[in-house]
């Protein structure tokens, strides 16, 4: 029977010739994540019902992330439960201040995800490693727990879209503006409880961060997981991370697809999805110049990568964040911030009047770092733009690559970058 | 099992950060979160909810974060049934895990509004509005699930070591 990509991952996990959409499946993981909101719980169960050892302390990942630099007390607390925890059960990959990074873009750079890998986290963005042709996928704190103990999980074997990509991107357009624009076309549950693979000869002018931030918000339009095959891009970035075999999947030629969308990069266009959904995905239009904003958030596990850091140098460059816009630019890891040095692009965004934030998520998830008050409008590379999602619930988010961030902070309004 | 309330109605896609937004996940605890349960679409969710009530919504329930504290948070605060067109993967898997009893059924999620009288017979698979004297049928759990359910979670099913069961 022929399968989808993802499927061809699941049956070997779960040691079968062939499995089928609907089937519900226990699978083998290479890898258990949680970070300091989601691990705390999981620790919990674990402990409530006398497991004393985790399955296997290198395929635990714990990444204090969320509110740290710790926020407040309570934050500490949780932190101080997860590094306890770790430190007992000599995790090998725990990563605390000074060494954590935001979890869905350090795992990766860790070499801790291999293509044809099985990757569940008790976060809903797990879905990122799908761009490097893993499956991965989202989960709760009380599966975490199970993974920690048994090293499986259960899963339903999803159905798939298929995504055809062709052409290339213009300047100033990438990987966020098309998983707008996908989301905007089958919205925020058009994916639900399905895979999107993504294929065609477009795929190869898809920088692997561009796959990263398209992987990574499957979850906005319901998506079980995100993937892309594997080719010389996937190769060429995890070479000399990790000494693990790692294996290729294919989708077989016949597989069955619920869907197929035909989608021309050249033809995409900047892409903003207006408050409070990911699904309201829109194109520059002369009202844009009337959305006057408050703050810039260059960052999260969607844009937090150094290409990302890149685009907004090369538009920062030279130029002025607008008077009353808080700029904030929080690379996503630490070896990210390093790289930001490195190449200038920190001093490009010091001297243009952006804060340059220690990696976190921080503001994305209205947790510290950036929150906004009533009736404030932020342009955000973050990956939700719900009701209160960064702060008070009269706020809003306008959901953007780091191209329109930039130039929307230059400008003090939204902004397209092609017109700055 | 069976539950009797009356319903509070919400729209489609009801996201995990209306449900507990973020800045409470600070704690796991269920008796401070249910304090925030809905909070940012119905800051008097709380004060209103009598214990067994029962949640109706769109579809997509549960869409966003992962956070296991949303089902916490509903269930704790007293709420017996949560019943949707749709339910986000993740708030479904979550729901069953802790055991939070949820019910995916777009004939019962179109017509059931704000307020209605229900009883919820799990076992025979039937939900009564006594409000409309109408009946809607429950799609049952596959085994497997079931299996989960009727241990009390995820953890308790896996407790007795090994696999886990039904598969």
């Amino acid at each position: 029977m022929s399968m989808t990509m993802t499927q061809k991952i699941l049956a070997a996990k779960a040691g079968l010739p062939e499995v089928k959409s609907g089937q519900l499946i226990e699978i083998a993981l290479d890898g258990v994540l949680g970070n300091d909101v989601t691990t705390p719980p999981a620790i919990s169960e674990f402990k409530k019902y006398g497991f004393t050892k985790v399955f296997d302390k290198d395929k635990i990942f714990v990444t204090l992330d969320h509110f740290t630099p710790n926020k407040d007390i309570k934050a500490a607390g949780q932190c101080k439960i997860c590094r306890i925890f770790s430190r007992e059960q000599e995790i090998s990959n725990f990563f605390d201040v000074g060494e954590v990074g935001i979890e869905h873009a350090l795992l990766p750079e860790k070499g801790l995800v291999l293509p044809g890998g099985a990757v569940i986290g008790a976060d809903s963005h797990t879905c990122t490693y799908g761009a490097l042709g893993a499956f991965s996928t989202g989960v709760g704190s009380t599966d975490m727990a199970a993974a920690m103990v048994s090293g499986k999980t259960w899963l339903k074997v999803p159905e798939a879209l298929r995504f055809d990509l062709k052409g290339s991107f213009k300047k100033w357009v990438g990987g966020k503006d098309l998983i707008l624009h996908i989301i905007g076309l089958i919205g925020v549950d058009g994916a639900l409880y399905k895979s999107m693979e993504f294929s065609g000869e477009g795929v190869k002018n898809l920088s692997i961060d561009d796959r990263f931030t398209v992987a990574n918000m499957a979850i906005e339009a319901g998506g079980k997981n995100g993937i892309f095959p594997v080719d010389e891009i996937t190769l060429e970035y995890i070479k000399g991370r990790s000494e693990r075999p790692y294996e290729i999947f294919r989708a077989d030629p016949d597989a069955g697809y619920e869907a197929v969308y035909e989608i021309d990069l050249s033809a995409l266009e900047p892409t903003v999805s207006f408050p409070s959904l990911p699904e309201n995905a829109k194109t520059p239009a002369a009202e844009w110049d009337e959305i006057k904003i408050d703050q810039v958030v260059i960052g999260s596990c969607t844009n937090g990568r150094i290409s990302d850091l890149a685009t907004a140098a090369e538009i920062l460059k030279g130029r002025k964040v607008a008077k009353n816009v808080r700029c904030i630019v929080i690379p996503a890891t630490q070896a990210v911030y390093l790289e930001s040095i490195r190449k200038g692009y920190a001093q490009i965004f010091v001297e243009a009047g952006a804060v340059v934030s220690a990696p976190t998520c921080g503001p994305c998830l209205g947790g510290h770092m950036g929150i906004l008050a009533e009736g404030e409008r932020a342009v955000s590379t973050t990956n939700r733009n719900f009701v209160g999602r960064m702060g008070h619930i009269k706020s809003e988010v306008y959901l953007a690559s780091p191209a329109v961030a930039a130039a929307s902070a230059v400008a003090g309004v939204l902004k397209n970058p092609c017109e700055l | 099992m069976q539950t009797k309330g009356s319903v509070y109605r919400f729209g489609d896609n009801i996201d995990t950060d209306v449900i507990i937004p973020a800045r409470y996940l600070t704690t796991f605890d269920p008796e401070q979160l249910k304090l925030h349960c809905m909070e940012d679409i119905d800051p008097d969710f709380i004060k209103k909810i009598a214990p067994g009530d029962i949640i109706a919504a769109g579809k997509n329930f549960g869409c966003g974060s992962s956070r296991e504290h949303a089902p916490i948070a509903i269930k704790a605060a007293g709420v017996s049934c949560v019943i949707a067109e749709s339910f986000a993967r993740i708030f479904y898997r979550n729901a069953i895990n802790i055991g939070l009893p949820i019910i995916e059924s777009r004939e019962a999620s179109e017509k059931i509004r704000a307020g209605d009288s229900l009883y919820i017979d799990f076992d025979k698979g039937i939900i009564t509005n006594k409000t409309r004297g109408e009946e809607y049928k429950i799609a049952p759990f596959p085994p497997f699930l079931q299996n989960i359910i009727a241990k009390g979670g995820l953890m308790p099913s896996i407790a007795g070591g090994g696999a886990i069961n039904g598969l």
